[in-house]
C-alpha cells in the first residue's frame, strides 16, 4: 500500500506577485491543493485605533492610505458616513466632482487589476505597462486637482476640499474619449487570447450562493451572476441621475472576473461623459460642515459605497466629542478572500496564483 | 420586507428576545446575547437577510456591543438592518458565532476577537488574525495604552518557527 | 577584386598556404583548427552579449519604453555591466549538496551548446566543418543539455529544485519528438543529413514548400529553448524554486549564457533547415562575400520572432504543455512526415515537388483547423459570443 502525505508549501510573505505582503499556507498533494490558510496582518497599522485620537477631518488622510490604489473612493466612503451621521448636505457641484473622481478611480483600479492579472499569467509585464500608461494620464488629472497623484485627501465631509482648476474639464473630456478607445483596444487584444482562455476558463469557479453567503461584493460578486451594485441599491450621491448599466457575467471563474472589470470600465466611461457634460457651477464645500464635524451630535451611522474592489463602508460612532469614538472600516479585500478555499479546491499551484490575482487584493486594505 | 416588518415578525416569533430598539439613524434592534443564534437563523432563513455586511464591536464604558449589519441581496433593500448584542460582562466577554449561518463572518469575527478580545463560541478557527498569538493585550479596547512599543519588549512575544 | 569577392574563404586559404610554407602539414591543420575553434567560441559567446541587450531593448519597445539606455549610447555597454555584476558575486555551494555534480552541471550545459556551432554553415564555404551527419550531431548534442538540468536540480539538495528540474526535463523530452520528426521530413526532402547539402538542395526554401513542418518545428523550438510561452521554469521560481536557484555568481552565468547560446544556435538551425541558409535569390553566387551577412540577417529575423513572442504571450500551464506535445504535435508531425514522403516519391523535379508540397500543406492546415473546431472547447465559442456582443 502506498502511503502518501501532503507537503506544506509556504507562499511566503515576500511574494513575487505584486499584491503586497501576504502569506498562504498550502497543503499540497502532489500538484493539487488540498487545503489553504491565509495568514495576514503584515501591513496592519492600526488605522482604526489611530483615528480615535484625531478629529474627523484629520482622519481623511488616514483613509487615503487604506487602499492606496483608489484613494478617492476611500475618502468618499468616509465622507458619506460622517455626513450621514452629522446630517450634512453636500452642494451640487461637489457631488458631480465626486462622481467624476470616483469613476476615474474605478477605471484606474480596474486597469491595475487587469494588468496584474496578466502579470500573474506570465505575459511579462506588457499588459501592465499598457494599462499603467493610461493610469498615468488619469493620475495627471488628480495631481492637477488636489496636488497629489495617489494620496489625494480630496473628499472631505461636506464636499470636496478645492474646486477644479481651469483646464480640468477639457482635459478630462479628451482623456475620456481616449479611454473609450483604449478599453476597447484592451478588450480586443486580451480577451480572446487562446492561452488565456485555456488557463482561465473554469478555473476558480465561485457559485453565486456561496458568494452571497461569504459576504463577497464588488466585481467578484457580479462576475458570479448576482446583480448587486450599491450605486443602484443605495442611491447614494447623485448616481440616480446617470444612465448606466450594471453588467454581470455568468460563471464566476477567472475569465469572468477579468471580463467583469473590462465591462465595468465601459460603464464608468459612460458615467464620466454624462457627468462632465452636466456639471453645474457653485460652491464645493458646505460651510456649515466644518462646524458640524468639529463637534457632531452623539450617534452612529453606517455609510457604504461601491468602491472598485467591493463594498467599502465606515461605521462611525460618535460620543459628542470632536474625535470619533469608534471608527470601523469594513475592508472589501479581506472579505473577498473568505471563499478562497472553495475557489481553489483541486486546482494546481499555478492556478492558485491567478485565482489570487483575479480577486484583486490590496494588502493595505486587508490589514488596515 | 421592510425593517419594521422584520421587527414585527421577530417579536411575534420570539417574544422575549428583543431588549431595545434605540432611536438611531439606522434601524437598530438589540437582542439578548443568549438568543443570538436563533435570531440570526430566523433572519437568514425567513426574512431573507442573506448578506452580512459587517461584524464589529464597540467598547462602551459599561458594556461591549457587538454589531451586525445585515442586508438582503434578493430584495435589494437599501437600509441596513442593524442587529446589536450587549455584553455586560467586560471581564470575559463571549457570544455565539454566526459563522455557521453567514460564512463571511469568519475573518471578521477573528478580527473582533483579535482586536477587542471578545470570544466567539462555535467559530471554526478562532485565532488572532492581524496580530500574532503572543501579542500583549487587545488594542482596540479603551484601556489599551496607546504608546510606542519597542522592539525589545515585543520581540519575545512573537512566535518562532516552526509554530509561525 | 577576385580575392575580395569570396573574402572569408580566400583569407583562410591564403593563411594556411602561408603557414604551410614553413610548418609541416599536421601543424598547419592543428593551428587552423585552433583558430577555427577560437572564432566559433567567440561567435557563440559574443552572441550572448548582443542577444541579452537586444532582447531587453526590443521587449522594452514592445512595452512602450526605451529599454536599457544608461550604459553607453543606446545601452551598448549594458552587457559589460551585467558581466561585472555577475562576476563579483559570491559563489555559494549549499551544505549537503553534491559538490562535483554541482560544479559540473553548468559546464555540461554550456559545452554542448557551443559544440553545435561547429557544424553550422555561416556562409558559402564559411563553416567549422561539414559533417555528413550534421543534423544528427546537433540533435544528439541537444539532448545532453537535459542531463545537465537534472544534475543541477539533484545536486542542490532542495526538493523544490528537484521538482522544478523534473518538470523542465519533462518539457524538453516531450518536445524533442516533434522536433526530430520535423527534421526527418527535411532530411527526407533534401536527401542528406549534412547541413551544407540541406542548404544547397533548397531551390525553394522549405518554409515555402512545407509550412506545416516549419510551424511544428517552431513550436518545438520554443519549448526546447524554454522561452515564452513555455517558460514555466521562470514561473516555477515564483512558487517552487527553479532548478538553478542554488546557483550564484559565475555558475549561474553559465546557465544564463547557455540559454542565449542555444537561442542563437536554434535560430541558425532554423535558418539552415527552413529558410534557405545563406542563399538569397542567387546573390550568393555573384558575391559569396555577402553570404554570411545574409545568413545572419535571416538568423536575426528568427531571433526577433522569439523576442516578439516573449513580450506578447502569457504562459502555458504544465499539463496543457505536455498535452499539446503528445496529443497534438506528435500526430501532426507524423502526418507531415507521411505527406512529405509520399510527395517526394511520387513527384519528380525540385520545383514541382515544392509546389505540390505547398498545396498539400495548405490542405492539411484546412483539415486540421476543421478537426480542431469540431473537437475543441465548446466553452470557447460560448465565450466568444459574449465578446462579440460588446457594449457601446
Amino acid at each position: 500500500m502506498l502511503k502518501t502525505e501532503t507537503i506544506t508549501l509556504n507562499l511566503g510573505p515576500q511574494h513575487p506577485s505584486t499584491h503586497g505582503v501576504f502569506r498562504l499556507k498550502l497543503q499540497l498533494d502532489g500538484e493539487a491543493v488540498r487545503d489553504l490558510e491565509p495568514v495576514m496582518g503584515y501591513l496592519h497599522r492600526g488605522i482604526e485605533k489611530l483615528s480615535e485620537e484625531r478629529t474627523y477631518v484629520q482622519v481623511v488622510p488616514l483613509t487615503d492610505r487604506l487602499d492606496y490604489v483608489c484613494s478617492m473612493t476611500n475618502n468618499q466612503a468616509y465622507a458619506i458616513a460622517v455626513e450621514k451621521m452629522a446630517g450634512i448636505e453636500v452642494p451640487e457641484r461637489a457631488e458631480y466632482i465626486r462622481v467624476i473622481m470616483a469613476e476615474f478611480t474605478r477605471i484606474i483600479n480596474h486597469l491595475m487589476a487587469v494588468g496584474f492579472l496578466w502579470n500573474e499569467l506570465g505575459a511579462y509585464f506588457t499588459p501592465v505597462v499598457y494599462c499603467f500608461r493610461e493610469r498615468e494620464r488619469v493620475l495627471d488629472l488628480f495631481e492637477m486637482t488636489c496636488g497629489s497623484r495617489m494620496m489625494c485627501n480630496y473628499m472631505r465631509p461636506g464636499g470636496v476640499s478645492v474646486d477644479l482648476p481651469e483646464g480640468f474639464i477639457p482635459q478630462a473630456k479628451k482623456l475620456n474619449d481616449h479611454l473609450k478607445t483604449f478599453v476597447d483596444e484592451l478588450d480586443r487584444l486580451l480577451s480572446e487570447n487562446e492561452i488565456f482562455l485555456s488557463r482561465a476558463v473554469n478555473v476558480g469557479v465561485l457559485p453565486a450562493d456561496v458568494a452571497i453567503n461569504a459576504s463577497i461584493t464588488g466585481p467578484m460578486l457580479r462576475a458570479s451572476g448576482v446583480l448587486y451594485d450599491i450605486r443602484k441599491v443605495d442611491h447614494y450621491s447623485i448616481y440616480d441621475r446617470f444612465d448606466f448599466e450594471v453588467p454581470t457575467c455568468e460563471h464566476g471563474d477567472v475569465w469572468d472576473r477579468y471580463y467583469q472589470h473590462i465591462l465595468e470600465m465601459y460603464q464608468s466611461v459612460r458615467i464620466i461623459d454624462q457627468a462632465l457634460d452636466g456639471i453645474p457651477q457653485g460652491e464645493v464645500m458646505n460651510k456649515a460642515a466644518a462646524k458640524a464635524t468639529r463637534r457632531p451630535p452623539e450617534g452612529e451611522a453606517y455609510g457604504r459605497i461601491e468602491s472598485p474592489k467591493g463594498e467599502l463602508s465606515f461605521y462611525v460612532v460618535s460620543d459628542g466629542s470632536g474625535n470619533p469614538y469608534r471608527l470601523r472600516i469594513r475592508p472589501p479585500s479581506m472579505i473577498n478572500l473568505s471563499a478562497l478555499k472553495e475557489m481553489c479546491q483541486g486546482h494546481k499551484i499555478q492556478d492558485i496564483v491567478i485565482i489570487l490575482g483575479s480577486v484583486n487584493l490590496t494588502m493595505a486594505d486587508l490589514d488596515r | 420586507m421592510t425593517n419594521d416588518e422584520i421587527l414585527a415578525k421577530l417579536r411575534e416569533k420570539y417574544p422575549k428576545v428583543v431588549v431595545d430598539t434605540p432611536e438611531l439613524i439606522d434601524f437598530t434592534v438589540v437582542v439578548k446575547s443568549e438568543a443570538l443564534t436563533e435570531v440570526a437563523t430566523f433572519l437568514h432563513d425567513e426574512c431573507r437577510l442573506d448578506y452580512l455586511a459587517d461584524v464589529t464591536a464597540v467598547d462602551r464604558p459599561e458594556r461591549f456591543e457587538v454589531v451586525y449589519h445585515l442586508y438582503s441581496v434578493k430584495n435589494q433593500t437599501p437600509g441596513p438592518f442593524v442587529l446589536k448584542v450587549y455584553l455586560e460582562d467586560k471581564g470575559n466577554p463571549k457570544v455565539a458565532s454566526v459563522t455557521p449561518i453567514w460564512r463571511g463572518a469568519n475573518f471578521q469575527e477573528r478580527e473582533v476577537y483579535d482586536l477587542m478580545g471578545i470570544a466567539f463560541e462555535g467559530h471554526p478557527n478562532l485565532k488572532r488574525i492581524l496580530l500574532w498569538e503572543g501579542f500583549p493585550g487587545h488594542p482596540l479596547r479603551k484601556d489599551f495604552e496607546n504608546r510606542t512599543f519597542t522592539f525589545k519588549e515585543l520581540e519575545p512575544t512573537r512566535p518562532k518557527p516552526p509554530d509561525w | 577584386m577576385e580575392f575580395v569577392r569570396d573574402l572569408f574563404v580566400n583569407i583562410g586559404a591564403w593563411f594556411s598556404g602561408w603557414l604551410g610554407g614553413f610548418l609541416p602539414a599536421w601543424a598547419v591543420t592543428l593551428i587552423m583548427g585552433l583558430i577555427g575553434v577560437i572564432i566559433l567560441v567567440v561567435i557563440g559567446l559574443s552572441s550572448v552579449l548582443v542577444l541579452t541587450l537586444g532582447e531587453r531593448k526590443v521587449i522594452g519597445r514592445i512595452q512602450d519604453r526605451p529599454g536599457p539606455n544608461r550604459w553607453g549610447p543606446f545601452g551598448i555597454f549594458q552587457p559589460v555591466a551585467d558581466g561585472i555584476k555577475m562576476l563579483t558575486k559570491e559563489d555559494i555551494v549549499p551544505r549537503g549538496a553534491d559538490y562535483w555534480m554541482h560544479l559540473l552541471a553548468p559546464i555540461i550545459i554550456i559545452v554542448p551548446a557551443l559544440l553545435i556551432y561547429a557544424v553550422l554553415p555561416f556562409g558559402a564555404g564559411v563553416r567549422g566543418t561539414d559533417l555528413n551527419i550534421g543534423i544528427l550531431y546537433i540533435v544528439a548534442l541537444g539532448s545532453i543539455g537535459t542531463v545537465a538540468i537534472l544534475m543541477a536540480g539533484w545536486s542542490s539538495n532542495n526538493k523544490y529544485a528537484l521538482l522544478g528540474a523534473f518538470r523542465v526535463v519533462a518539457q524538453l523530452i516531450s518536445y524533442e519528438i516533434p522536433m526530430v520528426l520535423s527534421i526527418v521530413a527535411v532530411v527526407l526532402l533534401s536527401g542528406s543529413m549534412s547541413m551544407v547539402k540541406i542548404v544547397e538542395s533548397q531551390t525553394v526554401p522549405y518554409i515555402v514548400a512545407m509550412p506545416m513542418v516549419f510551424l511544428v518545428y517552431l513550436v518545438s523550438a520554443f519549448a526546447e529553448l524554454y522561452r515564452a510561452p513555455f517558460d514555466m521554469i521562470e514561473a516555477d521560481s515564483e512558487l517552487v524554486a527553479g532548478y538553478f536557484t542554488e546557483y550564484s555568481g559565475m555558475k549561474f552565468v553559465m546557465f544564463f549564457m547557455a540559454e542565449y547560446i542555444n537561442l542563437m544556435a536554434m535560430s541558425a538551425i532554423i535558418t539552415t533547415l527552413f529558410l534557405g541558409g545563406w542563399r538569397f535569390l542567387g546573390v550568393e553566387r555573384l558575391l559569396p562575400l555577402l553570404s554570411p551577412f545574409i545568413f545572419f540577417a535571416k538568423c536575426g529575423a528568427m531571433i526577433f520572432l522569439f523576442w516578439w513572442v516573449r513580450g506578447t504571450f502569457p504562459r502555458i500551464r504544465i499539463d496543457h504543455l505536455l498535452a499539446l506535445a503528445w496529443k497534438f504535435l506528435v500526430p501532426l508531425a507524423l502526418v507531415n512526415l507521411m505527406i512529405v514522403g509520399l510527395v517526394d516519391k511520387l513527384v519528380e523535379g525540385a520545383l514541382l515537388t515544392g509546389v505540390v508540397l505547398l498545396v498539400a500543406n495548405i490542405v492539411e492546415v484546412v483539415i486540421v483547423l476543421a478537426i480542431l473546431s469540431l473537437v475543441g472547447h465548446k466553452t470557447r465559442s460560448k465565450r466568444l459570443q459574449r465578446i462579440t456582443a460588446r457594449p457601446r
